[in-house]
């Protein structure tokens, strides 16, 4: 099984978001990056994917050079081989973004082995477009599903499944595909220390897609007011408990 | 402007995200012109999909949609997003709207995101807020972050294609508007009509199997009170107060992103950016710091009450009243408590 795995460089914010002065980006000097949580778990998916079924798993990301410490973390994690599609300083959209994967995907089924399954995040912790692995499915003309919770890949087939709404939805199609995954699919491992040494080690590929203008033009960003308050402390210890157990009946929560 | 709304059947009619979604997509109508399909009148159409007789037009009227069009189960039986998507497209030539809404709901988004890819066109994400530009753009401003942060942007497309953050408008009806809130005219029943929709096979690969949910007695994301467990709880072992609290006030548990991936608890009780969006009356949040992911899931709670031992811990400034100290004392003496009121 042949899977690559689409991951985002995002900034790893901690006690509040701080935009830059222009407006235009978040502040991350103070920051950290990492990806977002339901990634982690399209890396982990696949890896254990490839562990069953033998195969390989690639993590591709568009972003700037740096976002290689990104692939590196996955490759920690058991995928196999990284590859860097050079942002080239431009913003990319989820249309360019698509289509840059995209390319990436006919490219390697040019020069195989060919991907048989694409893994993505349902939505970025960051721009949460909730788009790219849509586009991407329609840009290879292959079937898509979001949103997954639990995954099973025979070798030529997926049975997908999420719920929505109080209702348990089971998809099925066949090889090749895309599937959007959430949190929750599995529980990611912790990456090992000989996992770390080979990742460090390990050579990133690289390319440079062709950037697109977006008919989505970010004017700035802003943080929204929040009613930020400090709240009324009640008490300390179990002293408060009496305090507690009358808030609970003023607010109307004891009926 | 006319404007199309997705709008999603559950047994009681029509959900409260799409009413909520309903309503968003009336304030973008505006004009109308002579030969238009609404006769001169703007149009605020709704499209849903199931059979005919479950579309409520009395309750869709009042909401202002002026015609309904219906995609029934003999024609496309079940929920099939890219073929959702393709019977939109049809009636965008029907209704000749400009812009498509949908509500931000998992169906909302992968729906508007196939009929960004079939038509070419960008889609806006978790708008609250929209307006037209006088260069025809419309101007909107989205939800980044799950919420943390906005974005003011320009969107460019036609037609313009837009979903609505479940929590940026409240559903209100047209007859409860204030006048001049962008009626798009008297509450009339609208015609139900039946779509029949033009499908590619393709369009059919991908159909969902649905089956009962889980056996679940509250549900997190509707539940009035949530005792919420962070890293303070210490282990698996140390939610069983917090259940018992739970279940004396008629909730559920929901717990923090650590307590997931630790493996203490199972995410589907995770509250935050990537767990659930919760809006119970009151939120007790137990051995959490309150980062901003997580409050980006509580933040709608109408109050929120903190056991912490910390008294700087960042959940205090966000919150309306705490006790300080060691939850695995508090807990247990507040479900005695409760217990003894009985
Ligand atoms: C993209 C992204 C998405 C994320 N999504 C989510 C999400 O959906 N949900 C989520 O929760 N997090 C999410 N996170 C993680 C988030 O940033 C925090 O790491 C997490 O919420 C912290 O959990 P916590 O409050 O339990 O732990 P901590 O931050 O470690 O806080 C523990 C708190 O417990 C208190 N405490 C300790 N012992 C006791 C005791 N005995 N009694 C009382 N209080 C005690 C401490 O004072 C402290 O305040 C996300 C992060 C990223 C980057
Ligand atoms: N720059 C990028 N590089 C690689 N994958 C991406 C990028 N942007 C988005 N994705 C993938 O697409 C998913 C959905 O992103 P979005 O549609 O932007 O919310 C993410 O979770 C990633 O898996």
């Amino acid at each position: 099984m042949e899977i690559a795995v689409c991951v985002k460089r995002v900034p790893q914010v901690g006690g509040r978001i701080v935009v830059t002065p222009d407006g235009q980006d978040v502040d991350t000097r103070m920051s950290g990056f990492a990806i977002s949580p339901h990634e982690e778990c399209a890396v982990e998916e696949a890896v254990q994917i490839t562990e069953r079924l033998g195969g390989t798993v690639s993590v591709l990301t568009l972003g700037p050079a740096e976002a290689a410490d990104q692939l590196r973390d996955a490759l920690a994690l058991g995928a196999h081989r990284a590859v860097l599609l050079e942002a080239g300083g431009h913003a990319w959209g989820p249309a360019g973004t698509a289509a840059a994967i995209v390319a990436e995907v006919r490219r390697r089924s040019a020069e195989g082995p060919a991907y048989d399954l694409l893994l993505l995040g349902n939505e970025a912790a960051d721009t949460g477009d909730y788009q790219v692995g849509i586009r991407v499915a329609h840009g290879l003309g292959w079937p898509c599903a979001t949103g997954i919770k639990q995954l099973e890949v025979t070798g030529d087939a997926v049975r997908a499944r999420r719920e929505y709404r109080g209702h348990e939805e089971t998809f099925e199609f066949g090889l090749p595909a895309v599937i959007t995954v959430k949190e929750g699919i599995n529980l990611p491992r912790y990456p090992s220390l000989p996992g770390r040494l080979r990742a460090k080690r390990a050579a990133v590929e690289q390319y440079q897609p062709q950037w697109q203008p977006e008919g989505l033009r970010t004017r700035g960003l802003r943080v929204p007011d929040q009613p930020r308050q400090q709240a009324t402390v009640l008490g300390t210890g179990t002293d408060a408990v009496p305090a507690l157990v009358r808030l609970l009946d003023e607010l109307g929560i004891l009926k | 402007m006319n404007v199309l709304c997705l709008v999603e059947l559950d047994d009681a009619g029509v959900t409260d995200a799409s009413l909520r979604a309903l309503t968003f997509a009336r304030s973008l109508v505006t004009g109308g012109a002579p030969g238009d399909p609404g006769g001169g009148r703007p149009v605020l159409a709704a499209v849903a999909f199931g059979p005919a007789d479950r579309v409520p037009a009395s309750l869709l009227g009042r909401y202002g949609v002026t015609e309904a069009y219906v995609i029934e189960p003999a024609t496309l039986d079940g929920y099939a997003p890219q073929a959702w998507a393709r019977s939109l497209e049809g009636l965008l030539g029907v209704t000749l709207a400009a812009a498509v809404v949908a509500a931000g709901t998992d169906c909302g988004s992968e729906v508007l995101a196939h009929l960004g890819a079939l038509t070419g066109q960008p889609m806006a994400a978790n708008c609250i807020a929209a307006s037209r530009a006088a260069d025809g753009t419309l101007a909107v401003s989205r939800q980044r972050w799950a919420g943390l942060l906005i974005e003011d942007a320009t969107l460019e497309g036609m037609p313009a294609l837009l979903t609505v953050a479940t929590d940026a408008v409240p559903p209100v009806p047209v007859d409860a508007a204030p006048v001049d809130a962008g009626a798009a005219g008297d509450t009339a029943d609208p015609p139900v009509r039946v779509h029949e929709p033009d499908l590619d096979p393709a369009d059919l690969r991908v159909r969902a199997t649905v089956s009962a949910g889980r056996e679940g007695g509250v549900s997190l994301a509707t539940a009035r009170v949530v005792v919420g467990g962070g890293r303070g709880v210490g282990g698996p072992d140390g939610f069983a107060p917090l259940e018992e609290l739970a279940s004396l006030l008629g909730g559920v548990v929901g717990v923090s992103r650590v307590v997931t991936s630790q493996g203490w608890r199972p995410h589907t009780q995770q509250v935050g950016q990537t767990g659930t969006k919760i809006t119970p009356e009151l939120y007790l949040a137990c051995g959490i710091s309150g980062a901003i992911q997580h409050m980006a899931g509580c933040g709608s709670a109408r109050n929120i009450v903190v056991v912490n031992t910390d008294p700087s811990a960042p959940i205090l400034s966000r919150a309306d009243y705490a006790v300080i100290g060691d939850l695995a004392e508090v807990i247990p003496a507040l479900v005695a408590a409760l217990k003894d009121r009985r």
